[in-house]
């Protein structure tokens, strides 16, 4: 197949660019997720 | 969790069946050839970039109008999802032009206007991490959003308004444009996956922002409270040593 090293490449980079934006948002959201248990927590505390 | 393991599992599949039809459902391009393939994504992206900034605007415009704070979730987060759909674009775009055009790059209208469209979302996030009170953010980015989106329609008619490197546009533009059936159709199923894909991912991320917002509003009912009790002991301590 001709060109089939760019077609490969541009591929690569799809899924690359949605893998780490999604990995991101995903690990943000962990994060996030995380703090509000603790705070929740604390606030049920008397 | 359930539904987010159900979206992953429907995308995947989508996405398998979208490979399938590219590479081997839609027909070889008689000029190009295989790398013509990249077409399918890089045009579905771009589709699904210019929704994104749709619904920026949108968005800003209803930011300014009511002031509600979800508005301004909503904006950043499909910012944030469009930048991803626009690097597609800006990425594979040179992929598939250094072997037609024999350059990577050329600084016609479009793709001139897609870098810029991409430097000013750029821009709109990191004005955000400029300015701490929420209303005054909220307000200078849907402004600033709003003028920023003034470049998109612009650039989808720069290939109709004038004569580029980027190639003429093969969908709605008159009896001579136009793809062959099938491969409309493989475009078309991208398109919409590109879309759906782009819906899925502003859900997650407004999810993000609205936890963010509770999170620094649980934050300050918490100094508040800690500070009342400071304070309370401080009293009690006042009290014991007067009397």
């Amino acid at each position: 197949m001709q060109n089939f090293w760019s077609l490969f490449a541009a591929y690569l980079a799809f899924w690359a660019i949605f893998f780490v934006y999604d990995f991101t948002v995903a690990r943000r959201l962990a994060r996030v997720e995380k703090d509000l248990t603790q705070m929740k927590q604390q606030l049920r505390e008397p | 969790m359930k539904r987010r393991t159900l979206t992953t599992v429907i995308l995947a599949g989508l996405f398998f069946f979208a490979g399938y039809a590219v590479f081997f459902i839609a027909p070889d391009e008689a000029t190009m050839h295989a790398i013509q393939r990249i077409f399918y994504f890089h045009a579905s992206s771009g589709w699904a970039a210019m929704e994104g900034t749709g619904i920026v605007f949108f968005a800003n415009v209803a930011y300014l109008w009511k002031r509600q704070p979800k508005w301004d979730w909503l904006a950043v987060s499909a910012v944030e999802v469009s930048l991803a759909f626009w690097s597609v674009v800006l990425v594979t775009g040179p992929i598939w032009a250094h072997p037609v055009w024999g350059v990577w790059w050329a600084w016609d209208w479009r793709l001139t206007l897609t870098l810029i469209l991409w430097v000013l979302y750029v821009a709109y996030l990191i004005l955000r991490t400029l300015i701490d009170d929420f209303e005054r953010r909220a307000s200078s980015s849907a402004i600033f959003g709003v003028f920023v989106f003034l470049g998109v329609p612009l650039d989808y008619l720069s290939i109709r308004i004038w004569r580029t490197q980027h190639p003429q546009p093969v969908l709605f533009d008159g009896p001579d444009s136009g793809l062959a059936p099938t491969m409309a159709k493989v475009f078309f199923f991208c398109s919409a996956l590109m879309t759906f894909l782009m819906i899925v991912l502003v859900v997650q991320r407004y999810r993000l922002e609205r936890l963010k917002h509770e999170a620094e509003e649980t934050r300050l009912v918490l100094e508040e409270r800690a500070e009342t009790e400071y304070r309370n002991r401080e009293v009690e301590r006042r009290t014991a040593l007067g009397g």
